[in-house]
């Protein structure tokens, strides 16, 4: 690059600055949303930003659901396996906290040695890491198991799940600079917003792998994911990955809040209920072909979607074009991660004959996605939470895709 | 706590080790890196609202059932309803079916704090901390108190004369106390 190219560079910055892309696109040197020249060849293109924007031929959006506690992420507009920051779910229990990071603090205390506040500056300080983990709330699913209807899409059926990278300090790590009493073995995970949403977790988890995050996607956590700082516990129900975290007390018992009792356990067929049923288990589902997609060719697609556990890796996505007769493996996308989404993807050559589209995931551990009515026989039929069965797309004579039952 | 929940407690801290060096994120870390600093007395009390089964956690104070009403109209019935099952917020109120648990095989039936909560301190601490709505964290102790005894007499768990306080309201034994199970899905090749 000489002098010349970069003092034009340079100067077109400026100008940008200065007129504005109003002025510049009035001087057919810049794109408004939705517009395109004719031959982008023939114009220069716009300047340099401060920060980067979508094509405005883009509008990937969450679907805000009407009880105002939850939006969805678009699945079938992503790719690949991370979900960019401003697209990931959100499930608040009473809105999105304003916190200034320079008064936020956490507060671990109770079976410890020595009860100790951390600022942000403090908890950065800390030895960090870095991990792609999925969270997904353990109440994504539910209209795939009561009251299915065919206009249903990915985003509508699961859109409460997404994949970030997530930076902070391992928990062990505070735990440790606190120092664990004998006895302790749960610890409340409190968050600043204003339902104060507590969580009692058990302290195993804290010595395997939850973190403190303050970092998502290489930025700090959007405040819909509890900037400055959250609790997140790979492979666990969302919910119990507190956001906004304040505070932390180790105890030699749960505290039985109300998030773990009247809420986030699962009536289970045979008059008992589950508590403290953490773990999400290994689901998939493809987001395309998925409604409202209509094929408009018969001949060769490529049926894609995401595959998941909470228990450790996706050993292996089968995928049924016929409605359950048959399955072939799919492949897994590199790169395949413990407690993290996995891209899987099959190739399909449609004869243009109705059939019904499924997949259904392994993980490590050799767990199988149940069917709906396995599912439906160990849980029953009002059971709550933790639907991960198979899901299903009919492909109609018309190439029209709708959710549907298996078969 | 007893029972299943006893049960649960012991399966889940069954699995623990030998504390060795956990978290030590490097070779060589120190013991610890002084990082923070020690929160005193004062910094714990201002954050520590947390009530537990046993009671621990409860403040001093006391409320009735028609104290609780007066206040359970002013501050609630717009979303739960006047008696507390109208709506259009969750529905606070209700003992069907009397008979069993069946929520897991028949999803008609509405779960509400008389048959499904297992604690009655849940509900101070919930109360407390999150309601009403577009004043979290402003009721006092006495007024937390009289709505606890206000809707466990509305879901026929105490009687109209009851008085709640830090030695009455973990006594209270609830419908569904005994319901709850641990959670027994491990992976492998089996659905539960």
């Amino acid at each position: 690059m000489t002098d010349a190219s970069i003092s034009r560079r340079v100067l077109l910055a400026s100008m940008a600055g200065v007129l504005g892309a109003h002025a510049l696109h009035r001087a057919g040197i810049a794109q408004v949303p939705g517009h395109a020249p004719p031959d982008p060849t023939k114009v220069p293109g716009a300047p340099l930003s401060e920060l980067g924007q979508r094509s405005p031929f883009e509008r990937p959006r969450r679907i805000p659901m009407g009880n105002g506690h939850s939006s969805l992420a678009p699945l079938q507009d992503l790719y690949g396996i991370v979900t960019p920051a401003d697209l990931h779910f959100e499930r608040h229990h009473a809105g999105v906290p304003a916190i200034d990071p320079q008064r936020y603090k956490l507060l671990i205390h109770g079976m410890v040695e020595r009860p100790q506040l951390f600022d942000l500056d403090a908890l950065k300080r800390f030895p960090a890491v870095s991990r792609l983990h999925f969270l997904e709330c353990s109440g994504n699913g539910t209209p795939s198991y009561r009251g299915i209807r065919p206009n249903l899409s990915p985003q509508l059926i699961d859109g409460l799940t997404s994949t970030s990278e997530w930076s902070g300090v391992p928990l062990a790590v505070l735990f440790r600079e606190v120092g664990v009493k004998p006895g302790a073995k749960w610890f409340l995970a409190e968050g600043e917003d204003a339902a104060v949403m507590t969580r009692s977790i058990p302290i195993d988890k804290a010595w395997d792998d939850a973190l403190i995050a303050y970092g998502q996607n290489g930025e700090a956590l959007r405040p819909e994911q509890g900037y400055p700082a959250r609790l997140l516990l790979p492979g666990w129900e969302g919910n119990a990955n507190v956001k906004w975290i304040r505070r932390i007390e180790l105890a030699d018992r749960p505290f039985m809040t109300r998030e773990e009792t009247s809420k986030y356990t699962d009536p289970l067929g045979d008059g008992t209920a589950r508590m403290f049923s953490f773990v999400m288990d290994a689901k998939s589902i493809i987001t395309f072909p998925a409604y409202p997609v209509i094929l408009h060719d018969r001949g060769w697609w490529e049926i894609s979607g995401i595959a998941w556990s909470g228990r450790g890796r996706i050993t292996r996505v089968e995928v049924s074009t016929d409605g359950g007769k048959q399955w072939e493996p799919a492949e897994l996308q590199q790169p395949v991660l413990p407690k993290c989404h996995t891209r899987f993807r099959s190739l399909w050559k449609w004869d243009g004959r109705e059939t019904t589209l499924l997949s259904r995931a392994v993980d490590e551990t050799g767990y199988v996605q149940p069917t709906l009515e396995q599912l439906r026989n160990a849980r029953g039929l009002g059971t709550a939470y933790h639907f991960n069965h198979i899901r299903a797309w009919r492909v109609q004579g018309d190439g029209a895709v709708v959710f549907g039952l298996e078969g | 706590m007893r029972g299943t929940v006893a049960g649960l407690v012991l399966a889940l801290v069954a699995g623990g080790c030998g504390r060795g060096d956990r978290g030590a994120a490097h070779t060589g870390s120190p013991a610890t890196y002084g990082f923070g600093r020690a929160a005193t007395t004062e910094d714990i009390s201002a954050w520590d609202i947390d009530v537990m089964p046993d009671g621990r956690g409860l403040p001093p104070g006391r409320g009735t059932v028609p104290q609780g009403s007066a206040i359970y109209a002013h501050q609630c019935a717009a979303c739960h309803g006047p008696t507390g099952t109208e709506g259009p917020s969750e529905r606070l109120v209700g003992r069907e079916p009397r008979q069993g648990f069946p929520f897991g095989s028949d999803p008609r039936f509405v779960r509400t704090v008389g048959n499904y909560w297992p604690y009655a301190t849940t509900l101070y601490d919930y109360v407390n901390r999150a309601m009403p709505l577009n004043a979290p964290g402003s009721l006092k102790p006495d007024e937390v108190y009289s709505l606890v005894a206000f809707l466990l007499w509305r879901n026929e768990i105490v009687a109209d004369t009851a008085v709640m306080n830090s030695q009455t309201l973990p006594q209270v034994v609830m419908p569904a106390r005994d319901r709850f199970v641990v959670d027994n899905r491990r992976g492998g090749p089996e659905f539960r």
